[in-house]
C-alpha cells in the first residue's frame, strides 16, 4: 500500500518537472533553500551593524545574536545589544512564525522592564539602519509567493533568479528579486520594491563560510538604500552551531540578564 | 545565612552616605576581585542635570535652579558557562541646594545562580512589575527614589533572596525582602515637596524591628499566546507611606510618613494584538485605612513607519481610579485620564519624544509631560522633561505644585 503510494507520488512529483510552472520552479528553488538549511540545531554569532550615510559618516552598533531552530515553525531569536553604550544590555526575544504575527519581548535594562511589544512592525527600519524588521526574520516557504525569472550570472556565479511576493500583514515591499546560486542553493543577492513597486533596497550577502560541512553563513550583508543613498553592513563573527540551547535559553526570564 | 544578612541589613535607612551596608559591599567587592580576573565587566555613566523652575518656590528658603551630578557604575562578573554571575552597581548623585537629593545607593549588589528549573538571586536589586505607562500599582517590590525624580519611576536597590521557579506552567517568583528602605523626600532646600517638607527623620512604622524588615512577595507570571499575565502577592511594610500631619510643641505644622504593615494583591495583564496593546493593573490593598482596591488600564495603538518615513506615532489612552481614603493615602490619580502620544523616529540618534496630559475627570486639575530624548555621537545621550501642573483645586494634593512647573535637562556620558 505505501509502496503504491509512493509511486503515486513520484509519478505526480515527475510529471510536475516536465510541465513546471514558474510559479512552481519558484516554490521548488526556495524549498530546496530551506531544506538544505534545516538541521542547524542552534547558533549564535556576533554582530556588528555599521551604519553609513550618504555623506560616509559611520556609526556602529554591536550585537550578539542566538538562534534555535524551530522544526515546522519560524526560529526563536534572541538579541542582546553592547554599543552604544547606552542601550547596552537591551534585549530583544522573537519568536517568528510563517504567517501568524511574531510573539517579540523588549527587555529595557534601566528600568529592568521587560516589555511585550507588537510585532505589526514590519517595514520600519531596525536601530536607524537600513535594515527593515522584516529583513531580519527568519525564512520560512510560507511566507512569500514565488515565480522564477531566469537563469543569470551573478558575480561570476551561476544564478536562479526568483521574484518572491511577501504574503505577510504590513510588509513594506510588493516584491523581492532573489539570485540564488544553482549550486549550493544559497541567497546571493536581494532586490527590494517598495510599495510603489520602485527599487528601493538591495542587499548582497558576501564572504560565505560552510559550516557543520552543511551550513552556509554570510560573513558580510550590505544592504544598500538607493532612495536616500544610506548603507549598513552587517558583520557576523565568531558563528558557533550547536550550542545545546533549549527553549529555556529563549524565554523571558533568560531575557532579562542576557549578555 | 539569613540571619547574616538580616544583621547587615537592618538600620540600613535613608540613602544618605556612609549608610552601614557600604561596608559588606566593600568586603563582598574584595572577595570576588580575590579570585580570577578574568572577564570582568565595567560600565557606566556619568551625567550632569539641570532641574529648573519657571515660578517663585512657595517657600523662600527653595530655589529655582538646580545644578547637579550623578555617577552610576556597574561592575559584572560571570562564571561557570555563564549559570552564575555577579553585579554591583553603586549610585551618587550630588545636588546643589538640596542635601536630600545628594545621595548614594546600591542599586545593585547581586549574585545570580541559574539552572534549568530555577533562577536564584540574592541581594540588592530592583524588580519590575506592571504594565501600564501612566502609572504603575502592582509595581512594589522596591521603595522610589522620590528625590532622584518625582515620577516614581527611580527605585533603591532592594536587599532580597529571590528564587524563581521556571516551568512550563509560568514562572513562580519567591520573594524574601530582607531590609525595609524608607521613601527618600526632597529636603528644606528642595523642589518638588509639599508645604512644609516631610519630615523624612520622625517617619513611624506599625511594626517595629524583624517584622518591619523582613518582607514576603510572590507572584506567578506567564505568556499565553496574545497574553502577558501576572498575579502577585505582597505582605509586609508598605512602600507608600501615609502623611499624618501633627502640630508640635511649638504650634508647627509637621508631615510625618507613617508605613503601615500592609497586604496586596495585584493583577497585571496585557493582550497584544496587531499594533493595539491592551493593558490593566489592578490591586487591592488592606492595611492602609479600609481595604481599597485600585486599576489603571488602557491601551497603546501604534502607527508604525508613518507614510514610509520610519516614524513611529503611537496614541496611549490610560484610566486611574483609587478607591484608596485621602485621609490615609493621599492620591493624585483619583479619577484621572491620560492621553499621551509617543514619537519613535528609529534614526541613527533614537530620537523618542513622549508627550502627554494627565487630567482629573471630577476637578480642573492637568498635568502635562514632555519627555525627550537622543543620542550624541556615539557615547553621549541627552534627555529632557518639561513638567506643568494647572488647574489643581485646594482639595487636590497635586495642589502643592501649583508653582513647581520645571524643565530637567541631563548630559549623560556613557562607558
Amino acid at each position: 500500500m505505501n509502496k503504491l503510494l509512493l509511486a503515486a507520488v513520484l509519478a505526480l512529483f515527475w510529471g510536475q518537472c516536465y510541465a513546471l510552472s514558474d510559479e512552481e520552479k519558484g516554490l521548488q528553488i526556495m524549498q530546496e533553500v530551506d531544506r538544505r538549511d534545516t538541521g542547524f540545531g542552534d547558533s549564535s554569532a556576533d554582530v556588528q551593524m555599521i551604519l553609513r550615510n550618504r555623506h560616509g559618516d559611520e556609526s556602529v552598533r554591536r550585537l550578539r545574536m542566538k538562534t534555535l531552530e524551530v522544526i515546522g515553525d519560524g526560529d526563536k531569536t534572541l538579541s542582546i545589544f553592547s554599543s552604544p553604550r547606552d542601550v547596552k544590555g537591551t534585549a530583544f526575544l522573537s519568536f517568528t512564525h510563517a504567517l501568524e504575527p511574531d510573539e517579540q519581548w523588549l527587555y529595557l535594562p534601566a528600568l529592568k522592564r521587560v516589555k511585550r511589544i507588537s510585532s505589526s512592525n514590519k517595514s520600519g527600519p531596525f536601530l536607524g539602519s537600513e535594515y527593515a524588521f522584516e529583513d531580519l526574520t527568519s525564512f520560512e516557504v510560507p511566507k512569500y509567493k514565488y515565480k522564477y525569472l531566469r537563469d543569470e550570472v551573478f558575480d561570476g556565479i551561476d544564478c536562479h533568479v526568483i521574484e518572491l511576493y511577501p504574503q505577510y500583514e504590513h510588509s513594506g515591499y510588493t516584491r523581492e528579486v532573489v539570485w540564488v546560486d544553482k549550486e549550493r542553493y544559497i541567497v546571493l543577492k536581494v532586490d527590494y520594491y517598495d510599495r510603489k513597486d520602485s527599487l528601493l533596497k538591495t542587499q548582497l550577502f558576501r564572504n560565505y563560510q560552510q559550516y557543520l560541512g552543511q551550513y552556509w553563513r554570510a560573513g558580510e550583508m550590505l544592504m544598500s538604500n538607493h532612495q536616500n543613498g544610506k548603507s549598513t553592513l552587517l558583520i557576523s563573527e565568531n558563528y558557533k552551531f550547536r550550542n545545546g540551547f533549549t527553549d529555556r535559553d529563549f524565554d523571558r526570564n533568560t531575557l532579562k540578564r542576557a549578555r | 545565612m539569613i540571619s547574616g544578612w538580616l544583621g547587615l541589613f537592618f538600620g540600613c535607612r535613608g540613602t544618605r552616605p556612609g549608610m552601614s551596608v557600604s561596608g559588606l559591599s566593600l568586603t563582598m567587592l574584595l572577595l570576588f576581585l580575590s579570585g580570577p580576573v578574568a572577564a570582568w565587566e565595567f560600565s557606566g555613566k556619568i551625567g550632569v542635570e539641570d532641574l529648573g523652575f519657571f515660578h517663585a518656590p512657595l517657600d523662600p528658603r527653595q530655589h529655582s535652579n538646580y545644578v547637579s551630578g550623578v555617577v552610576e557604575t556597574e561592575l559584572y562578573h560571570e562564571w561557570d558557562e555563564g549559570t552564575q554571575s555577579f553585579a554591583f552597581v553603586p549610585f551618587f548623585r550630588y545636588s546643589q541646594h538640596d542635601d536630600r537629593r545628594t545621595h548614594f545607593d546600591i542599586r545593585e549588589l547581586t549574585w545570580m545562580k541559574v539552572a534549568r528549573y530555577w533562577e536564584l538571586r540574592v541581594g540588592f536589586r530592583k524588580v519590575f512589575w506592571g504594565v501600564t505607562e501612566g502609572l504603575h500599582l502592582v509595581d512594589i517590590i522596591n521603595q522610589t527614589d522620590l528625590v532622584e525624580n518625582n515620577d516614581t519611576e527611580e527605585k533603591l536597590g532592594q536587599p532580597m533572596i529571590n528564587l524563581a521557579l521556571i516551568h512550563d506552567w509560568g514562572t513562580l517568583d519567591l520573594f524574601l525582602l530582607t531590609g525595609f528602605r524608607e521613601r527618600t523626600f526632597p529636603g528644606v532646600e528642595g523642589r518638588l515637596r509639599t508645604i512644609p517638607e516631610i519630615d523624612q527623620d520622625s517617619a513611624r512604622f506599625e511594626k517595629q524591628g524583624v517584622q518591619r524588615h523582613l518582607n514576603y512577595a510572590i507572584r506567578w507570571s506567564h505568556a499565553i499566546g496574545d497574553w502577558d499575565l501576572g498575579f502577585s502577592h505582597f505582605y509586609g511594610t508598605g512602600r507608600t507611606p501615609s502623611i499624618v500631619p501633627e502640630f508640635d510643641e511649638n504650634g508647627v505644622l509637621r508631615l510625618i510618613p507613617y508605613y503601615p504593615q500592609i497586604n496586596q494583591t495585584g493583577l497585571d495583564v496585557q493582550m497584544t494584538k496587531g499594533s493595539w496593546l491592551w493593558k490593566l493593573e489592578a490591586i487591592l490593598r488592606s492595611g492602609q485605612g479600609p481595604t481599597f482596591a485600585a486599576a489603571t488600564g488602557g491601551f497603546e495603538y501604534t502607527l508604525f513607519d508613518l507614510f514610509e518615513t520610519g516614524l513611529d506615532l503611537g496614541f496611549v489612552v490610560e484610566y486611574m481610579y483609587s478607591g484608596a481614603s485621602q485621609v490615609n493615602l493621599p492620591t493624585i490619580f483619583q479619577d484621572d485620564f491620560l492621553t499621551a502620544l509617543r514619537f519613535g523616529f528609529n534614526d541613527v540618534q533614537s530620537t523618542e519624544i513622549l508627550a502627554g496630559v494627565i487630567f482629573d475627570r471630577t476637578s480642573n486639575a492637568r498635568f502635562y509631560n514632555i519627555e525627550a530624548s537622543r543620542r550624541l555621537g556615539d557615547s553621549f545621550t541627552v534627555d529632557l522633561e518639561v513638567r506643568l501642573f494647572t488647574g489643581a483645586p485646594k482639595s487636590d494634593p497635586a495642589y502643592f505644585f501649583r508653582q513647581e512647573d520645571h524643565v530637567r535637562a541631563q548630559l549623560n556620558y556613557h562607558f
